[in-house]
C-alpha cells in the first residue's frame, strides 16, 4: 500500500466535467510528475460535491482546502505554492457571496454549512469507480450485517421503525412496501431501481449514481433479501452517460468479489443486477409504465391496483424505489432506524437532497434535514437571489408540483407541509424565480412539458393538457378571455379526479399553484394586455426613454427591422408598429435608456 | 422512403451486426429495447427496412417494432447530421433563459428544433435537465458540454464545429 501525504479531490460529476475538470486532471498529474510529487500526491477522481456553479472544484486533503473555479493555468502556481511550498493559494479560495473574507476550509462554508449528508454522504469524498473506496467508507458491511445477523422480518422492521418515505416523489412508507411484496406470494420477486429522474430541472438522483453507485446496490441486495427477490433492474435514463458507465463497472466490480452474484458471503443467498437504459420517455418515471418499459414495451402506465407490490414485473410482485431511497437504505442499517428517524419532521423522517436552481447565487445539490425551511435554502446555503434581486416563488417537484410564494419562506420542507401548500415534494428540484419570471409563463412551460410527454393512453390527459395549454398559450400572448381562468380551473378539476396515472392526475398543479398565489399576474395577462414580469414577448412594448437617451444611434444601426429612427444627439424613436420586440436594441444600449414593459 | 437495401440477398450481410446484437440478447427477456438502443448505437438511426428486418429476427409484427421506436423520443428514424446540437429546455435553463439561445441557433442554422441542416451538419435539439443546472443555460454539441451561454456565444459555437467537420 502506497502512502501519500496529501490527497487532491477533483469532482468528475456532470456539472464539473462540462467545467473541464477531466483536463484538469490530466494537467494535474503531468506537473505532479515534473516536480516528482507523484508518489506523495494522489489525484482521486470523485463524484458531486455539489457545489457546481463553482467547477471546477478540487479540495486538498488533509487540510480540507477547497478550491473552486480552478482553471489548467492555476495549477503550476497550486503544484509550487501549495504543494511544494505548503502554502494556500488565496486566489483560489472560496468567499462568500456577500463577503469578500476568503474561506479555507470546505465546513465552514455557508454553502455546506447547514447541510446534513446522508444520502450523499459518499458523494465527492470517494473515487466512485473504485469498489475498494467505497468499501473503505463501511460499504457493503450493512449487506454482511443483514445476511448474517438480521431476518428479512427484522430487515423490514427497521426500515419500517427508521420512517423512511419514498424519495421518488409520493412519500410512500418504504417498509410498508417492502413488506407487502414480501407478503405476496410468488417464488420469483424482482426489485427495480427507479433511476429515470425525469423532472426537467433535477439531477439528484444522477449525482448519486455518478458519486456513489456502490450504496444503490447494496441497497438494492438488501431488498432482495428482505422481499425475497434474487433479481434486480436499474432503470436508468441513457441521456446518463457517465452514470451508465459506473453502474456497468460497480456491477461488475461487485460480482469480482462476490457481492452479486450467486451465494453471497457464503449466506446462500443469490442476488444479481441488470441494467436497463430508458429511452426518453417522461412517463416512464411514472412506476407502473416504466415496469412495462423493462419489459421491453412501450412504457404505458395502467391502472392501479394491482400495485406492483402484488403484480410488477412480468405480473410477478416487485418493489420499485427510487435512487435517492435506496441510498439511504444501507446507512439505516449500519447507524440504526432511531438515529435516521432522529433527524427530520414527524412525519417525514431523515434529510432530502435538492438540485438547487435557477435566479440564486449557489446553484448546486443540497442534502438537508426535513423540516429545514425555504428561508435557509435559498439565503443561507443558496446566497441569495441572483444580482439581489427580489425573491418571487421556488417551484418544486417540477410537472407535478407548484410555486411557492414568498409568504410560505419559513415553511419547514417536508411532503405534508409542501401538498398543503399546493406544491408536492416530487424529486426534489427547486427552481428559485425573482420578478423577472412571469409565474404564467412557467405554468406554460410546465403543461408543455406534460402535454408533450402524455403517453396518450388516456382522454382526460391526452385533450386536457392540450386544452389547458391552448388556454395558457392564448394567455402569454395577450389573447386571453375573461372566463380563461374559470375554465383552466374547471378543467384542472376534471383532469386530476380522472386521469389514469399520476403524470395526468397532477398536471393541473403548476396551474393551480400559480393560480393561488399569482392569481393577479394571471388578470394582468388577461385584462390589462400586461405581463408585469416583462416576459411574454406579445405583451411587451419597447420605449427609448428620452431623458436616458445620449442619441449615439446604436440601437437604430441594431434593429433587425429599422424599426428605431431619430436624429443623432438627439432620443431616438422606436416605431410600435414596425418593432418585432426582439429586444437587440436594449441589449446593445451602453445607457440603459431602453425600457420593457 | 429512404430505402438502403439491396434486396434480400444483400441483407443477410449488411445486417450481420443486427445478429450480432439480437444473439447476445437471446436469453434475456424483454430485450427489445436494449437491442434497438445497440442498432441505433451503431447506425445512428432506425429505417424502416432495419425495423422489419429485427421485427422479422425477433418474430414479431412490424408494428411492434415500430410502435416501440415512436414511442420513445430517444429512437429516430431518420438520420441525424453530423453534430447534434442539444439546448436544455430543463426548468433551470429556461428560467435563465434557454429560450433565447434556441432562438438563436434557429436563426443562425436557418432550421427549426428537430430538424437537420440540408448540408448534413447539425441537428437541432431540446433536450431536458443534463444535470448541469449550476451552469445554466447549457447545452450539449455531440458529448460536449457548454455553459453559461449568452446568445452572442451561438456564432462561435457553430464556427467551432463547422471548422471540426
Ligand atoms: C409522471 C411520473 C413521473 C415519475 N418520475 C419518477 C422519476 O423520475 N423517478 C422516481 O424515482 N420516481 C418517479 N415517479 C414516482 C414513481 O411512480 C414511484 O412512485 C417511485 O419510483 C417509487 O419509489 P419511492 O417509493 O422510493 O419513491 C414518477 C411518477 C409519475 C407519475
Ligand atoms: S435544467 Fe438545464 S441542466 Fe438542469
Amino acid at each position: 500500500m502506497e502512502f501519500y501525504r496529501s490527497h487532491v479531490l477533483i469532482c468528475t460529476g456532470t456539472g464539473c466535467t462540462s467545467s473541464n475538470s477531466r483536463a484538469l486532471i490530466d494537467t494535474l498529474k503531468k506537473e505532479l510528475v515534473e516536480n516528482g510529487l507523484e508518489k506523495e500526491i494522489q489525484v482521486i477522481e470523485t463524484g458531486c460535491f455539489g457545489f457546481c456553479n463553482l467547477g471546477p472544484i478540487m479540495v486538498v486533503y488533509p487540510e480540507g482546502v477547497f478550491y473552486c473555479r480552478v482553471s489548467e493555468a492555476d495549477l503550476r502556481e497550486v503544484v509550487q505554492e501549495h504543494f511544494v511550498k505548503g502554502r494556500v493559494v488565496q486566489r483560489l479560495l472560496y468567499h462568500e457571496p456577500n463577503s469578500t473574507v476568503k474561506t479555507t476550509e470546505f465546513d465552514e462554508i455557508e454553502f455546506f454549512k447547514h447541510q446534513k449528508r446522508v444520502a450523499l454522504s459518499n458523494c465527492g469524498v470517494i473515487d466512485p469507480e473504485k469498489i475498494e473506496e467505497y468499501i473503505a467508507r463501511d460499504g457493503y458491511f450493512a449487506l454482511a450485517k443483514v445476511l448474517h445477523e438480521m431476518t428479512p422480518a427484522q430487515v423490514i422492521e427497521e426500515i419500517k421503525k427508521s420512517g423512511l418515505r419514498g424519495r421518488g416523489g409520493g412519500g410512500f412508507p418504504t417498509g410498508m412496501k417492502w413488506e407487502f411484496a414480501a407478503k405476496a406470494p410468488g417464488d420469483q420477486k424482482y426489485v427495480v431501481c427507479n433511476a429515470d429522474e425525469g423532472d426537467p430541472g433535477a439531477f439528484m438522483d444522477r449525482s448519486v449514481l455518478e458519486g456513489d453507485p456502490h450504496a444503490v446496490l447494496e441497497a438494492m441486495a438488501i431488498a432482495g433479501y428482505a422481499i425475497g427477490a434474487n433479481q434486480g433492474y436499474i432503470y436508468v435514463r441513457a441521456e446518463y452517460p457517465i452514470a451508465v458507465e459506473r453502474l456497468t463497472k460497480a456491477i461488475e466490480q461487485a460480482r469480482k468479489l462476490g457481492l452479486l452474484g450467486k451465494n453471497i458471503f457464503g449466506m446462500g443467498f443469490d442476488f444479481d443486477i441488470g441494467l436497463r437504459l430508458g429511452a426518453g420517455a417522461f412517463v416512464c418515471g411514472e412506476e407502473t409504465a416504466l415496469l412495462t418499459s423493462v419489459e421491453g414495451r412501450r412504457g404505458e402506465p395502467r391502472p392501479r391496483p394491482p400495485f406492483p407490490a402484488n403484480k410488477g414485473l412480468w405480473e410477478k410482485p416487485t418493489i420499485i424505489n427510487n435512487v435517492e431511497t435506496f441510498a439511504n437504505i444501507p446507512r439505516i442499517i449500519r447507524y440504526g432506524a432511531d438515529w435516521f428517524a432522529s433527524m427530520g419532521t414527524e412525519k417525514s423522517k431523515g434529510t432530502k437532497v435538492f438540485a438547487l436552481a435557477g435566479k440564486i447565487k449557489n446553484t448546486g445539490l443540497i442534502e438537508v434535514p426535513m423540516g429545514t425551511t425555504l428561508r435557509t435554502i435559498v439565503y443561507d446555503i443558496g446566497g441569495g437571489i441572483l444580482n439581489d434581486k427580489e425573491f418571487k416563488a421556488v417551484q418544486i417537484g417540477g410537472p407535478s408540483g407548484g410555486c411557492i410564494p414568498a409568504a410560505l419562506l419559513d415553511t419547514p420542507i417536508d411532503y405534508d407541509n409542501l401538498i398543503a401548500a399546493g406544491a408536492m415534494m416530487g424529486s426534489g428540484g427547486l427552481i428559485v424565480m425573482d420578478n423577472d419570471t412571469c409565474m404564467v409563463d412557467i405554468a406554460r412551460f410546465f403543461l408543455e412539458f406534460t402535454q408533450d410527454e402524455s403517453c396518450g393512453k388516456c382522454p382526460p390527459c391526452r385533450i386536457g393538457t392540450k386544452r389547458m395549454l391552448e388556454i395558457l398559450t392564448r394567455i402569454t400572448e395577450g389573447k386571453g378571455k375573461p372566463e380563461d381562468i374559470d375554465n383552466l380551473e374547471a378543467l384542472a378539476k376534471t383532469i386530476k379526479s380522472s386521469a389514469l396515472c399520476a403524470l395526468g392526475q397532477t398536471s393541473p398543479n403548476p396551474i393551480l399553484s400559480t393560480l393561488k398565489y399569482f392569481r393577479d399576474e394571471y388578470e394582468a395577462h388577461i385584462h390589462d394586455k400586461k405581463c408585469p414580469a416583462g416576459v411574454c414577448q406579445a405583451l411587451l412594448s419597447y420605449t427609448i426613454i428620452e431623458d436616458k437617451c445620449r442619441g449615439c444611434g446604436l440601437c437604430a444601426r441594431n434593429c433587425p427591422v429599422n424599426a428605431i429612427s431619430g436624429k443623432v444627439k438627439e432620443p431616438y424613436v422606436i416605431d410600435r408598429e414596425k418593432c418585432i420586440k426582439c429586444g437587440a436594441c436594449m441589449e446593445k444600449c451602453k445607457f440603459g435608456a431602453i425600457e420593457r414593459k | 422512403m429512404s430505402c438502403q437495401c439491396k434486396g434480400e440477398a444483400g441483407q443477410g450481410k449488411k445486417y450481420a451486426f443486427i445478429d450480432r446484437i439480437i444473439e447476445r440478447h437471446k436469453d434475456e427477456k424483454g430485450s427489445m429495447i436494449p437491442i434497438l438502443h445497440e442498432v441505433q448505437q451503431e447506425m445512428g438511426y432506425l429505417p424502416e427496412d432495419v425495423q422489419a428486418y429485427i421485427a422479422q429476427k425477433l418474430g414479431v409484427p412490424l408494428s411492434e417494432v415500430y410502435g416501440i421506436v415512436t414511442f420513445y423520443a430517444l429512437f429516430n428514424t431518420k438520420p441525424k447530421g453530423k453534430h447534434k446540437i442539444s439546448i436544455c429546455l430543463g426548468t433551470a435553463c429556461y428560467v435563465r433563459g434557454a429560450g433565447k439561445i434556441l432562438e438563436e441557433f434557429e436563426k443562425q442554422l436557418n432550421i427549426k428544433v428537430g430538424e437537420t441542416t440540408p448540408d448534413g451538419l447539425f441537428t437541432l435539439e431540446g433536450c431536458r435537465c443534463l444535470g448541469a443546472c449550476g451552469l445554466a443555460p447549457v447545452l450539449t454539441v455531440d458529448e460536449h458540454v457548454h455553459g453559461r451561454l449568452k446568445t452572442s456565444d451561438v456564432a462561435e459555437i457553430i464556427a467551432q464545429y463547422k471548422e471540426e467537420k
